[in-house]
């Protein structure tokens, strides 16, 4: 069990899975830089975390939740968590709006999947499955919660806390995805790469006339 | 590397800011001068008698917008910062290596490297631009004197007060022949020493505002990477002094500051009528010419340079955030030793 003071955001989990060292950036360093992925998928957060709650028939909505684990130290929103009528209450369903395409890494179910555990831990209820709803494909995913996704999820929560505590930032390395990465010009990725040794970069300098 | 973001110098005298939509909205005698939106925006600075609604302090906090406050002689005031940013955990081992005494040296040696070399480098672009007869022989020599500190700076690990005592030695060296490389103007523009406090002549003005606009993209910089810009290697501990930023200005002082107002003089561009003297011999600049010099600040800013290090193209105006990335990563560990901006 964490204590809330070790509790780490939710989306942690996404950015380690992404690349470790995003993560330490971000949480770590807290460094962050908003480019047009990350500003448009604030702007689809905003809409889908109005912070209203609906019903409609069988199915209940509620936005921008705060939810914990304290089994996994985690803490954060979750966008949109339905809740459909069932025998004697409700039961949550989580959806997570993502705003691209499905990803092959599956770092967006493991986020859905962290959710689901901290309402399973917060409401004593068991959740079967959740969905993701991509804003490009306008499209739902349903997402099982499968024994294998628990344990993925729960293994990646304990790898950012083991991060996190060791207050290291791996060292950069450079891959496709760094294309992507908002943090890109602060990760200076090709240092990793080249990693010209700073003294034969000086005396270079200063040889050349 | 990151795209230049543009920066809104606010001269004009009781100037009004506010927040329009996600606009930066710019009134003088409530009427509308300008709007620009902030995506895109780095910084505000505001000269002198300007004021700010509260709801864009807000915003621009937010938004990770730097907003400054100098006089309106380009003295720091204050400085707008959101939540204090970065990492805890990396200005401790700033304060650590500030603490040790060998590794402020061997900081402070990368710091001096780069201004040595580039204070050489612009002696001997002068020549090369307009170096005859005396003139020529007097900028080689002095070239050839920061050739000397240059190895000596290098060449062993010296103690801080070694290095400060060879520092002094290429600033005279430089300075003494300064005025070389000033090819018109005649008596207005001559230069003999450098004055701060206050500047004394035409050029001290020119150096000493020049050098508070790079101070303040100095110390922004290093916020933005999470370092304390008041904690530095080379100049120590003094209360109010941006130590850290000072020492970051040092290796692009004579690449940005000291070519721009060289540019500004010898294209004519300033006359010896855009300054006043005052009654105690002090020189500042008058209004226009303050708007001239910030807008070829500006287009220096966006000149593109090869990064010698980085080996990736990037704006003169980033360098201030490149170099203090550079020293952030070298603290955490990820390089072997902190690699100034050398400028050929």
């Amino acid at each position: 069990m964490y204590s809330e003071d070790d509790l780490v955001q939710l989306s942690a989990l996404q950015h380690y899975i992404f690349c470790p060292r995003q993560c330490a950036l971000i949480h770590l360093e807290q460094l962050w830089e908003e480019n047009r992925l990350t500003a448009e998928g604030q702007l689809m957060h905003k809409r889908a975390d109005s912070g209203k709650a609906e019903t409609r028939g069988n199915v209940k909505k509620a936005t921008g939740l705060l939810l914990r684990s304290l089994a996994l130290g985690l803490s954060g929103k979750a966008d949109v968590v339905e809740y459909l009528r069932e025998e004697g209450g409700w039961r949550p369903y989580p959806v997570e709006y993502k705003r691209g395409r499905p990803r092959p890494d599956g770092a967006d179910e493991v986020q859905l999947c962290a959710q689901a555990l901290c309402l399973e831990e917060m409401t004593g209820k068991s959740i079967g499955e959740g969905a993701l709803y991509y804003g490009e494909k306008k499209r739902r995913k349903i997402v099982p919660l499968t024994e294998k996704l628990r344990e993925r999820t729960i293994e990646t929560a304990l790898g950012v806390h083991e991060l996190l505590k060791s207050g290291k930032t791996p060292a950069p390395v450079k891959a496709a995805h760094c294309a992507n990465c908002s943090l890109n010009e602060t990760c200076l990725p090709d240092l990793g790469a080249k990693r010209t040794r700073v003294r034969d970069y000086i005396s270079r300098m200063l040889r050349e006339e | 590397m990151k795209k230049h973001g543009n920066t809104i110098y606010v001269t004009t005298q009781g100037s009004y800011l506010h927040k329009e939509g996600e606009c930066v909205c710019v009134r003088v005698d409530s009427v509308e001068k300008g709007k620009i939106p902030i995506h895109g925006l780095e910084g505000v600075v505001c000269f002198g008698q300007i004021g700010v609604s509260p709801f864009l302090l807000g915003h621009l906090a937010e938004n990770g917008v730097s907003l400054t406050f100098l006089t309106e002689h380009g003295k720091f005031l204050a400085r707008l910062v959101g939540p204090v940013s970065g990492n805890v955990l990396l200005r401790r081992e700033q304060y650590r290596r500030a603490d040790d005494l060998q590794e402020s040296a061997r900081l402070a040696t990368g710091f001096l490297l780069g201004k040595i070399a580039n204070s050489r480098t612009v002696l001997q672009r002068a020549c090369r631009d307009h170096g005859e007869g005396e003139r020529d022989a007097i900028l080689r020599c002095a070239a050839l004197r920061l050739k000397d500190c240059l190895q000596r700076v290098n060449q062993n690990e010296s103690a801080l007060d070694a290095l400060r005592g060879v520092e002094g030695e290429a600033a005279a060296a430089y300075f003494d022949a300064f005025s070389q490389m000033i090819t018109v103007g005649g008596e207005a523009f001559t230069f003999h020493q450098r004055s701060r406090r206050p500047p004394l002549d035409r050029i001290n003005c020119l150096l000493s505002f020049l050098y508070s606009l790079l101070a303040h993209d100095a110390r922004s910089a290093l916020e933005t990477v999470g370092l304390d810009p008041a904690v530095g290697y080379l100049h120590r501990d003094r209360p109010g002094r941006p130590s850290l930023a000072l020492d970051l200005m040092e290796e692009l002082r004579p690449v940005l500051a000291d070519r721009v107002a060289l540019t500004l003089i010898n294209r004519q561009e300033i006359a010896a009528d855009d300054f006043k003297i005052l009654e105690s011999g002090a020189v500042i600049l008058n209004d226009d010419a303050r708007k001239k010099l910030l807008i070829s600040w500006q287009q220096k800013k966006t000149q593109e340079i090869l990064h010698p290090y980085l080996q990736e193209t990037v704006t003169l105006g980033s360098l201030c955030r490149v170099q203090a990335l550079l020293l952030a990563r070298y603290l955490r560990g990820d390089l072997d030793a902190y690699p100034p901006f050398i400028y050929k």
